[in-house]
Formats: structure tokens, C-alpha cells, sequence
């Protein structure tokens, strides 16, 4: 008998914000503009200006011309305020907030972002290529951190899969690295052990070609139509949205494709408790807490309900044919 | 340490500290807590309430230890008259650190909240630290202080095995930024240290027991 049941990551109907009420809100954001800019003023990425920073240049992020989303209004954004004050981003401190308060003089342009390693045609991409060489799209993705928040998030982008068919892939590159910009002048958080949490810098992370080569897996550049900010990766990311956040490298500089499995940050630190794969599963607990349920982030006030239940893959089960046969207990 | 001969503490001074004391522990719980409801506190105001609270609990605990060691080295007795107000304080802090994890992070959860008490060695700890600490607390009258008699002194005692819980329940909580638990490690070893006399007064009289049964 075939049971034909809807993809879990498709988001249904009760899920949706009527589009009038989409579109009053952005309205009412526009009009609450003063508003929106002294609330700003009182949180944290205002805090160095506050203790005397004022002549420090702030990040500037630019507009982006995109495909937007068919999927727009689907879920309920997180506002962009959340997006860009809590993050981890280990280079810029370990705390949530230090990344918006030490990335903000972080140097993007000029850039240089290499593909190389088992490829017939290996190539690297500067500051301008990174927006210019493939269409960007917007995608609105669920981010599930593995310290059991998450988030959702307009990124936009282009697939990490139409830049690795570019370079022309040969048959024995089996894996993909990625690597992190190492430059510890402008990355406090490189200078010492201490200081960034004692990640043996620079940042890697991998993945398997087939999980790299996914539809779903994107290289973004920016969110909420502009360009990425700097603690949030600038200028250019992963973002695998079925695995938890730390998968998703920021600031790459390096994508290498290799025969062999690539080293990975997160899982070098603690091997017991960050896995090379580390796909959302409800089902595996890390060792400190329990992974069936998260937070989600939604700027909705403290006494919301916000606590739901994690799902497989993080809903996106399209991607369950990659790991067949694979024991993902063992396999985290 | 040298004896502060330009300043003792009189009794009449002891309103005034204990008056400190108050404001610079209650105005930054209730600004913490009023910034958390008006979602002023950055990207996750519940992780930022819970570390709030958590380490201002760890704080105020380490300056009620602190309180003894102070009153000797400085010969100001009377000092010992704020111990319990800082001893309470932590306390309080501790109490709204476990009830924003119960309210606001496991959101009335509650068989979330017993399987992550038994299956999570760190919440496991912190959980009998703050257990420690509502003992304390609730026997910390007077009253209670006579009515418990030879057994009031021992069962305070227990502060030192709850500082011991909550620096491990510090440790245990970070992902890999060990500097700060280990700054507050080091602090409570030397509290500890400290009274380290007294510790082996108790071991020796455990032994001395066992030697006469």
C-alpha cells in the first residue's frame, strides 16, 4: 500500500501568517521607525557605543537583489534584531553578545574565497564575485543550535552545490572542508586558548559530498535582504539547515574537496559530545541535555510558549535518504 | 594582615552596610528581571536571566564565606552580623535562577524537568546545591537556630559542600569557556582552604569514632 504523506519540512497551512497580517506588520514595523531605532538603542549592539565607543565605525551591511521566497509569509520570522544579537561565533568571544559588540570593524572587503583541492577546474572568488558569480535566492530556513534554541531565519544565497559543480568535481572527491578566515588581529578570539573557548583555530568543518552536493545546503551571504553582518559570518556561510548550527561555518575562506573525512572543530574539542555528522535528531541526546524539544527564538516576550518539539533531520526529511542504512545513534 | 586601626565597626554602622548590602543586591535582580520582561536583554533573554541569577547566586554565596575569614583578618567582629543577609541573598538569586529554568526555559515542563534532574550530572549537582541553600535558608531564624541546638551548627556546615555543588554545577554547564568557572574554582578553594583546620578536626573525630566502635 503506498501512504503518500507531505514532507515534514513543508510548512502547513495552520503554520501560515495571512499575508494582509505579513504585510500590516512590516507596515506598523515602518511606522514605529523611531520607535524601532531608540528600542535598538537599549539593547546590545548599541552597549560599546554606550561605554564610549562612539567613533568606532559600525558594520555596514548593503541591499541585495534576490529572488525572494515562494514560501515567504510561511513561518514566523525571527526578528532580524534576535538574528544579529545572539550568536556564537567563537573568533569574536564566547559569549552570545560579544560577536555584535567585537565584530563590528571586522574587514570583508577585499575578500578572497578559494575552491581547490580534487577538482578539474579549482577557482577563487573575490569580495564582488561572492554576490555576482551565481543568482541569489532567498530561503527561509529553521536554524536548530545544539544548545537546544533555535531560530528561523531569510537567508539568502545560492547553493553550495552550483559553486563545487563550477570547479568540476572529480570522482575520488568525497568529502568537502571548509575553513574559517584565521587572522587573529581582527579575531580576539584567536589571540588565545582562553579567549575563544579553546578551539584550535582556524574554525573547519566538514561534510560528505552527497550532503554538500543537497539542494538544500546553501552558501548564504546575506539575511532580511541585506547583506550578511558581521557576526553572523559576513561575507559569506554555510548554513546545512538539518544539522545543528555549529555545521554552519561562518566567514569561509577555503573550500577544499578531499578523499578523505575532514577534521572538524567542534568534534576535535569533544569528541563524546559533537559528532562529524551532528544531524537534529530528537532521539539523541547530547550528553548535558536533552535534544526533544528547543526553544524557539521568536522576540514574542519571556512568558511565551516557545518550547516545541524537535523534529528528525529538523524537518527537513527530505534528506533521510543520505544516511540509509546508518546507524545515527552511533553516527551523531 | 594589619589591624585597621583608623576604623572599627560599631553597631551603629551595622544599619547602614546592611543597607548597602540590600539596594546592591535587590536593584539588579529586579532591573535584571524588569529588562527580561520588556525583552531588553539582547537575543535570548532566558539564557541571560539564567546566567544572571546563576552567578549572582555563586557571588553573593562566595562573599557570605568570605564574611568569617574578613571578620578575623580585619578584627571586626560585628562584621559577622551581615553572613545571613548575604547567606539569604544568595538564596534569593538562587531561587530565581531555578524558577526562570522551570518557567521560562523548560516552560512548566515538569517530566522534563525530573528526567534532566536524574539524567544531567551538572543540573543533578546544582539541583542539591540549591537544596543545600532552601535548608539554609529556611533555618535561618533565630528560632530555628534554638530550636535545633548542637545540630543548627552542623547542619550549616552543609554551606561548604553546597559551594563545592555549585562550582561543579558552573564547570559542568559551559560548553568549552572554562576561565570564568575556574576563576570562581579558585575562589572557592581558597574560602575553603581557609577552614581547612576545621576540616580536619572533623576527620579526625570521624576516625576517632570508627576507632571506638
Amino acid at each position: 500500500m503506498l501512504i503518500k504523506t507531505p514532507k515534514a519540512s513543508v510548512i502547513c497551512e495552520s503554520q501560515v501568517t495571512d499575508e494582509s497580517v505579513y504585510n500590516q506588520r512590516r507596515d506598523i514595523i515602518k511606522s514605529m521607525g523611531f520607535v524601532g531605532a531608540s528600542a535598538l538603542l537599549s539593547s546590545t549592539p548599541a552597549r560599546a557605543s554606550f561605554f564610549g565607543n562612539d567613533d568606532a565605525e559600525t558594520f555596514k551591511t548593503e541591499k541585495l537583489n534576490f529572488s525572494a521566497s515562494s514560501k515567504k509569509a510561511a513561518t514566523k520570522l525571527t526578528p532580524e534584531e534576535k538574528i544579529i544579537s545572539h550568536n556564537n561565533f567563537y573568533e569574536f568571544g564566547t559569549g552570545k553578545s560579544d560577536p555584535v559588540e567585537n565584530a563590528q570593524q571586522f574587514k570583508v572587503n577585499p575578500w578572497r574565497l578559494s575552491i581547490e583541492g580534487l577538482a578539474e577546474k579549482p577557482f577563487t572568488l573575490d569580495y564582488d564575485d561572492l554576490f555576482k558569480q551565481f543568482p541569489l535566492e532567498e530561503r527561509i530556513y529553521r536554524l536548530r543550535c545544539v544548545e537546544a534554541w533555535s531560530m528561523v531565519v531569510p537567508w539568502i544565497g545560492f547553493s553550495l552545490a552550483s559553486l563545487i559543480k563550477k570547479a568540476k568535481p572529480l570522482s575520488s572527491a568525497k568529502y568537502v572542508a571548509f575553513e574559517t578566515l584565521y587572522d587573529p588581529e581582527q579575531m580576539p578570539g584567536q589571540r588565545s586558548r582562553f579567549a575563544g573557548g579553546g578551539i584550535n583555530y582556524p574554525y573547519i568543518e566538514g561534510l560528505r559530498i552527497d550532503e554538500a552536493m543537497h539542494p538544500l545546503t546553501l552558501l548564504s551571504v546575506g539575511l532580511y535582504g541585506k547583506t550578511l553582518p558581521a557576526q553572523n559570518g559576513a561575507p559569506i556561510r554555510l548554513v546545512v539547515p538539518w544539522k545543528y548550527g555549529f555545521k554552519s561555518i561562518k566567514s569561509i575562506t577555503r573550500i577544499r574537496l578531499t578523499d578523505k573525512r575532514p577534521p572538524t572543530s567542534w568534534n576535535q574539542l569533544a569528541a563524546n559530545e559533537y559528532g562529524f555528522y551532528a544531524n537534529v535528531n530528537p532521539n539523541v541526546d547530547h550528553p548535558r541535555w536533552s535534544q526533544a524539544s528547543e526553544r524557539r527564538i521568536s522576540g514574542a516576550g519571556l512568558f511565551s510558549r516557545n518550547r516545541i518539539d524537535t523534529k528528525m533531520f529538523n524537518g527537513y526529511e527530505e534528506v533521510a535518504a543520505l544516511y540509509q542504512g546508518m546507524d545515527l545513534r552511533k553516527h551523531f | 594582615m594589619a589591624q585597621l586601626h583608623f576604623f572599627k565597626l560599631k553597631p551603629a554602622h551595622l544599619p547602614w552596610l546592611k543597607c548597602i548590602i540590600h539596594l546592591s543586591a535587590l536593584v539588579p535582580l529586579l532591573l535584571i528581571f524588569f529588562q527580561a520582561f520588556n525583552d531588553e536583554l539582547g537575543g535570548d533573554p532566558v539564557s541571560a536571566l539564567l546566567h544572571f541569577t546563576g552567578l549572582g547566586a555563586f557571588k553573593l554565596l562566595l562573599l557570605s564565606l568570605l564574611v568569617t575569614p574578613l571578620a578575623r583578618l580585619l578584627k571586626q567582629g560585628l562584621l559577622i552580623n551581615v553572613r545571613r543577609l548575604l547567606g539569604l541573598y544568595s538564596f534569593t538569586y538562587a531561587l530565581a535562577h531555578i524558577a526562570s529554568y522551570v518557567l521560562f526555559d523548560l516552560q512548566l515542563d515538569w517530566p522534563l524537568l525530573l528526567s534532566e534532574i536524574v539524567k544531567r550530572p551538572y543540573i543533578t549537582v546544582g539541583f542539591v546545591g540549591w537544596l543545600i541553600l532552601l535548608a539554609l535558608a529556611l533555618t535561618s531564624t533565630k528560632q530555628a537556630q534554638r530550636k535545633l541546638g548542637k545540630r543548627w551548627q552542623s547542619l550549616h556546615n552543609s554551606v561548604y559542600l553546597a559551594a563545592i555543588m555549585v562550582s561543579i554545577h558552573f564547570l559542568w554547564s559551559v560548553k568549552s569557556a572554562i576561565l570564568e568557572p575556574t576563576i570562581y574554582i579558585v575562589m572557592t578553594a581558597l574560602l575553603l582552604a581557609y577552614r581547612r583546620d576545621k576540616f580536619k578536626r572533623w576527620f579526625n573525630k570521624r576516625i576517632k569514632n570508627r576507632q571506638k566502635v
